[in-house]
Order: C-alpha cells, then structure tokens, then sequence
C-alpha cells in the first residue's frame, strides 16, 4: 500500500514545507497558541483536531495570512511568511461557510482567483474546465451557488481554492455543513482529488472521525498547544495522554498506582503460531460471545489448551500469578495481531463455514517511534485474554478498593506507586455471563445498551460504581444475542489491550 | 380553502381602502370642471340617483384639465425639474449614505444599536419642525454663516436658503435613513469570509470591495435608492420652505394649484400624472424586493 509507505517525517533527510519555530499568538491577555514548534511535510494530508476554542483555527488563519503570529516564525518552502498578505500568499483556504460569492456562477467562482493573476482568457477556461472535471460538477458550471446543493457547494468550495494550484490548501471543517452519508463520501473523494493533485493539505477539524480517515498525520491539540502529533492509528493505539485517549475514540479511563510486576522467569517460548502471519479480525468475535456458551468452551477449551485451565472451574486463577504461559506467550516476531491457536481453530473449523476462508490481511500499526515506547511489547493481540495466566513483566494498577488489581504488561517504565492511569478501548473489552478465563476480568452489571447497528456498546456498572463500556460487533441478529440490562457480567481484556498513561 | 380566500382578501382589500378608492377619488376630480362652490367642482358624481346620476357624470366628461396641463409649459418643466432635483438629490444621498452604511456595518458588533438609533433618533421629531431648523442654520444670519465668518473662512456671508443648494440639503438631511438603512442591511448579511475568500484569492483590499462587497449591496442600493427617489419626486415642503422662487418642483405646483387657485380638477390632473411617472419607478423597486426575496431563499 503507498500510504503506509508515504511518512516523510521519519525520513530527516526530507525537507518540511511548513515550519512553526516557537510560534506564539495573543489576542490581548489570551493565549491562543502557546510557543508551538511542527512541521508539515509537502504532500501531506494534516489534521488539525481539538475541541473548540483549542487555537487551531488560529492556526490555520496564520497560515493563510488573516493572522500573524505574537511571536516566532512560520517558514513556508524555507521563507518567512510574516511579510507576505494573504493575497500574494501560495496558499488558498477553503472556508467553513465555503464562502462561495453568491452573485457569481460556480464557473466565475471557480475563476475568480485566476482573473485575478492576470492570465490569458483561454488558459483560465481551460483550468476552470479541469476543476470542473476534477470535481465533477460540469453539469453545474453555470448555476448560482443557492441553486445547489450543500455537497455541490463544497466541492465549488474546493474547486475554487484549488483552481490557482496552491502549494498548500487549508481546509476548514470542511465537512461540517454536510450531513454523516455525504460526509463519509466526502472525505473519500477529498483524499482522493488530495492523491491526484498531490497539494499538501491543511485540515481543521473538531470531528476525531474525520481526522482519522483523511490525514497521514493527525495533531490534537488543547488549549493552544499540540498534544500530540502522530498517524491516525498511532494515536488511536498509543495515545500519549489521557487528554488524547479520550478525546480520541470512546475509552475507559482508570486511575491507579503502579507496582512492577516480576519480570519473566524464564525466555518465552516460541509456540507454532508465532511466526504466523494471520489475525483475522473476526477472531475476536467468536471469542467474546462464545464465552457465555459452556459448550464451546469446552469445546474450545480442551484440545487447544489443555494445560490451561477449563473455564468452568471454579476459583480461577489470581491474574497476577506471574506463571509463564507457553500457549499464550507474546509472539516477538510478529509486529501485528495475530490469533493464538485457539482463534485458528476455530475459525477455520467453525466460522468458516459461515464466514468463509479467513483473509491473510492485517492492518498493521507501524512500529512506536519514540524511544519510550521500546518497552512496548509488539503483541496486541486481543484473542489471548483466554489465558489466566500473564507472562511476566508489565505492572499492576491498583485502582479500587475491593478490586483485583489490573494488570498492563506493556507501556512506559514506572516507577513503583506512581500515579498512572489506563486507557482501554471499548473494542478492546469482551463481556460474558460467565467469569472468562482473562488476564484482566471485573464483575458488573449491565446499565445501559447503546445499539448502533453494526456495534452494541454495553455500559457496565462494576462493583465499586465505575462505569466501563465494552462493544461487540454485531454478527448475530438481534434476537439471537443474549446479554441484556440488568444482567450481571464479567468484563475481560487481555494484558496489553490497555494503554499505560503517566501524564 | 376558505382560508386561503381570507388570506388573499385582507390585503387585497387594504390596497383597495388605502389605494384604489383614493385614486379614484382624485381620478374623478381631475375629470371635472372648476365651480365656485363646495366642493370646488362639477360635475359630482352622485351615486345616490343611481343610474342617472352616473349618466350625467359621463356626460360632462372631458380630460380638458390634462389637455390644460401640455397648455401650460410650467407643468413640464415642473416634472422635469422634480425629476432633475429627484435624480441628483437620490444620488448624492447615495454618496453620503453608503459610507455611512458601510462604517456601520464594519463597526464592532456592541456598537451597532447604537449607531443604528442614532440613524433612527430623527424621526422622533417632527419632519417639519426640521427643516425649519434648517432656515435658522443656512440663513444668511443663520449658524453656519455665523462660523464660517467667525473662522474667517468667509469674508461676506453665503447665500444658501432659498436656493437649489438648501432643497439638496435638505432632501439628502430628510432621506438619509431611507438610504442607509436598506444598504446597511444588506452590508451586515454579508458574510466577512468573503471578503477574506476574496483577499485569499488574490484580491486586494480595493478590488474585494469593488467585486464583493459592492456586487453584494447592489439589492440594498437600489431599494435605497428608489425609497429615495419616489418621494423626493412628490416633495413639497422642502422646496417651499428652503428653496427659493426658482426652485422648480411639481409637488409645489400641486399645493399652489390647490391651495391658493382652488383649482381641484387641475390639481388632481397633476397629481394623476405623477402618479403615473411614478409607477414606473415603483413596479421596478418592487421587482427589485422581490428578486432579493428569493435570492436569500
């Protein structure tokens, strides 16, 4: 795939088209961007993502010329931008009301920047006709902006800003005016017309969805400041604050101490699947709901793991034992997550029959960048919360009183009752009748059932009051799945399907 | 349904109360012959003898008033004139008002009531009263001559009241909200990101504003405008009061023709015909509303 390919920002050769050096903007006493310092790559499609009132629209208008920075510089292709006004800037912006001049066609809109350089007649209709095409609004190229619809305004919108071939087009909330169909279209088409002009793109947001499907890279930002500036499935998977997880995706958030946990007694073991390279997603799925069915358990229990014990057992193992599980040992080799032998199994034996043969293909996260994540163990692999027993290394968190203690085995190193907290993503949670056989399994209750068509989010109220929300992918029919409210349920998560946050 | 019907009468039936029975009223009059008696003309049309009545008004028809009125050059050159004072008088009021319009709208946001009742703030008083206060200050005693000699900008005192110069400033005084007001609003709907699409795009400032904001006011200028024109076109008291002998204007004929000739029929034979110059102006502003109704839908 090319765009796992496209990351100019680890090469240090690359050259950034856009350069903050510690760039400050006041508006009186307020502080709307606090001394930040990125670049932007050409090419890129960059998300600017925080909340409202969080700067980066500021951020955006300074690069577009409407604002100059309190103090330091923005370096555009190596130069300053601070003395040039907007109009002789190479960046166009395509405004969140679109800004279309509504006594104007969508053809003069379009070639209102255009008659603007002075160009020759023919070569300006010929341009207007390209961004006709490359927006597909032909058809249209006469009509007043209130004669069409709101997708067909932003796509004049985009025509127009793209028209005198910026080297850098801003895009704010560009989406926000459409409804949730044409949005998702939308997006689509804009990294598509964003491949094919190969503009670097700028892009404001507040919506994290949108962010996540367009940008190479993402940037989330808080009151004036970035917080973190990462790819899409980097900040998903590995959020560097609690700020970011949360504002990113749904989470659940615990607060606790640390302990280190004993490291490994001995080498893990290579097992026969470590060195294979498949984890369908589905995987997941038949583990998280066929846990309630004693049947399968047994079934699935007894002849892939034997030596682990059959769920049905009482009193099942404390997770904090530090045994070394051979049959679950992280596969080292392997960099994306992969089904244990058991999820094999079952797939090719049972879901195959339904689903079809299983795809070989695994979206892969690239590997952690910064230095503090070479503790991170590579497996996330969320089928291996059927084993009880935890390799070793990783800490405890105490959370709650009364609580077990949860068990993270990747993350930053921490210090031994230092304060942290653990981010864990509702997909990343399984929900049973019965107590799972997992690392990490808490007992609740069944508050609320969020159905949202291809997902259920289950908001379970634990013992001591704390909500946790788990989602299932809905594979079965409505009727068929039999968890509902008021229903005591144990919640599971394996050993590295949490995220460790110090800060 | 019958809902619908009621709908459509209640203002059909104003236009009828307020409009149509006046006109007919003045229509009639300006059709009959001057009379020493009261009222000062005949025939009448009684429509109490019914049937008959209205025969005997036919049979004294004749438009002889208006054929009076082509006689007569003080009449065309009336209109021209009113039309010449209406046509300078809407477009310096254009060029004073439209700046106004604009700084207001530009203004910051807290400041606009403000501004917007001081546009207001002289209809409190009477109209009247205003133009006389007019005299006191372009007399050539008045306060302005006052200040311009104390300045010693002047050695000899101007002579403006009772000229064309004092009916433009008056006219462009009285008419000044008529302008700003349709211009201001179009101005304040106008989004500022345009202006900023515009800059983006490679617009200076100047150029913004000539294809922007200028294109985007045009519906609010010509309101402004003809809310101008129309009645400037009938005005009376501005010119008898500020302007002098040879200030030439058809709604003072009119008042003369009806006050000190007591000639009603003549009277009404110029009104209908100002009226009649006037529709033309008034189908075209209504076209105009309309067209900005549907713009903004």
């Amino acid at each position: 795939m090319p765009e796992t390919k496209f990351a100019p920002w680890t090469d240090p050769n690359e050259k950034p088209l856009i350069q903050f050096r510690n760039v400050t903007k006041r508006f009186g006493t307020f502080t709307a961007i606090d001394d930040q310092s990125f670049d932007i790559y050409a090419k890129e499609f960059f998300a600017l993502l925080g909340p409202s009132g969080c700067g980066k629209t500021t951020m955006m208008r300074m690069l577009a010329g409407f604002e100059t920075p309190t103090e330091g510089t923005i370096l555009l292709g190596g130069r300053d931008i601070a003395p040039i006004p907007p109009n002789k800037r190479e960046v166009n912006m395509m405004f969140q009301s679109y800004a279309l001049f509504p006594h104007l066609s969508v053809r003069d809109n379009i070639a209102f920047g255009l008659k603007r350089d002075k160009l020759p007649a023919d070569r300006i209709a010929a341009r207007v006709d390209e961004m006709l095409k490359l927006t597909r609004l032909e058809k249209f190229a006469s009509r007043k902006p209130h004669q069409i619809s709101g997708g067909q305004r932003q796509r004049v919108a985009l025509a127009r800003s793209l028209a005198k071939g910026p080297k850098l087009l801003l895009l704010d909330e560009p989406l926000g005016a459409l409804d949730a169909k044409l949005r998702q279209d939308t997006q689509f088409e804009l990294m598509d017309i964003q491949e094919k002009t190969g503009t670097t793109f700028v892009i404001v947001t507040h919506d994290q969805e949108e962010a996540m499907t367009v940008a190479s890279r993402v940037a989330v930002m808080d009151d004036g400041r970035i917080v973190q500036i990462a790819t899409p499935d980097e900040i998903y998977e590995a959020p560097n604050s609690a700020y970011v997880a949360d504002f990113i995706g749904d989470v659940t958030l615990f607060s606790g101490t640390a302990m280190n946990r004993a490291p490994e007694a001995e080498p893990i073991q290579e097992t026969a699947e470590a060195g294979t390279e498949a984890a369908p997603e589905e995987a997941e799925n038949p583990e998280t709901e066929t846990v309630d069915t004693p049947k399968a358990v047994t079934d699935i229990g007894v002849p892939v793991e034997p030596e682990a014990p059959i769920s049905g057992e009482p009193d099942a193992p404390e997770p904090a034992r530090a045994e070394p599980a051979p049959a679950a040992a992280p596969a080292k080799a392997a960099r994306g997550p992969q089904p244990n032998r058991m999820g094999l199994w079952l797939h090719d034996k049972l879901w195959a029959k339904v689903f079809g043969p299983r795809t070989d293909i695994v979206r892969q996260l690239p590997p952690p960048s910064d230095a503090e994540r070479t503790l991170k163990s590579a497996e996330t692999e969320p089928v291996s919360a059927e084993t009880s027993r935890a390799p070793g290394g990783g800490i405890t968190i105490d959370w709650a009183e009364g609580q077990p203690p949860l068990i993270a085995l990747d993350g930053p190193e921490v210090k031994d009752g230092q304060q942290v907290q653990l981010a864990l993503r509702p997909e990343k949670v399984g929900i049973s009748k019965t107590k799972p056989d997992a690392v990490n399994a808490l007992k609740g209750k069944v508050i609320d059932i969020a159905y949202l068509g291809n997902l259920s989010t289950y908001h379970v109220e634990l013992e001591n009051g704390m909500m946790i929300k788990a989602q299932l992918a809905n594979t079965r029919r409505i009727s068929r799945r039999d968890i509902t409210w008021e229903d005591e349920v144990w919640v599971s998560w394996t050993g590295t399907a949490g995220v460790v946050l110090t800060s | 349904m019958m809902r619908r019907v009621v709908l459509i009468l209640v203002p059909y039936l104003w236009l009828l109360a307020l409009f149509l029975v006046p006109f007919a009223i003045v229509l009639k009059i300006s059709l009959s012959d001057i009379e020493l008696s009261i009222p000062p003309y005949t025939p009448q049309l009684d429509l109490s003898e019914g049937w008959e009545g209205i025969k005997a008004f036919f049979a004294a028809l004749d438009f002889e008033n208006f054929v009076f009125l082509t006689e007569d050059d003080l009449y065309w050159k009336a209109y021209l004139s009113s039309l010449q004072i209406a046509v300078i008088s809407t477009v310096l009021t254009l060029l004073v008002g439209y700046p106004m319009a604009y700084a207001m709208a530009r203004a910051p946001n807290h400041w606009r009531p403000t501004l917007l009742m001081l546009v207001i703030l002289p209809f409190w008083t009477s109209f009247l009263i205003r133009v006389y206060s007019w005299m006191g200050i372009l007399s050539t005693e008045g306060y302005l001559n006052q200040l311009l000699l104390s300045l010693g900008l002047i050695s000899e005192p101007l002579l403006i009241l009772n000229t064309n110069v004092a009916v433009y400033i008056g006219i462009i005084y009285t008419y000044l909200p008529f302008m700003i007001l349709p211009i201001y609003s179009a101005l304040e709907r106008m989004d500022d990101s345009l202006l900023e699409a515009a800059e983006d795009l490679g617009c200076s400032r100047l150029t913004a504003f000539w294809l922007v904001t200028l294109p985007l006011s045009k519906n609010g200028i010509i309101a402004g405008c003809f809310l101008v024109f129309i009645p400037v076109m009938g005005e009376f008291v501005i010119p008898s009061l500020l302007g002098g002998s040879q200030t030439l204007m058809i709604g003072k004929v009119l008042f003369e023709e009806f006050f000190n000739n007591l000639d009603w029929p003549v009277a009404s034979a110029v009104a209908v015909i100002l009226l009649l110059i006037l529709i033309i102006p008034i189908v075209l502003f209504q076209r105009n509303q309309q067209k900005t109704r549907e713009a903004e839908r």
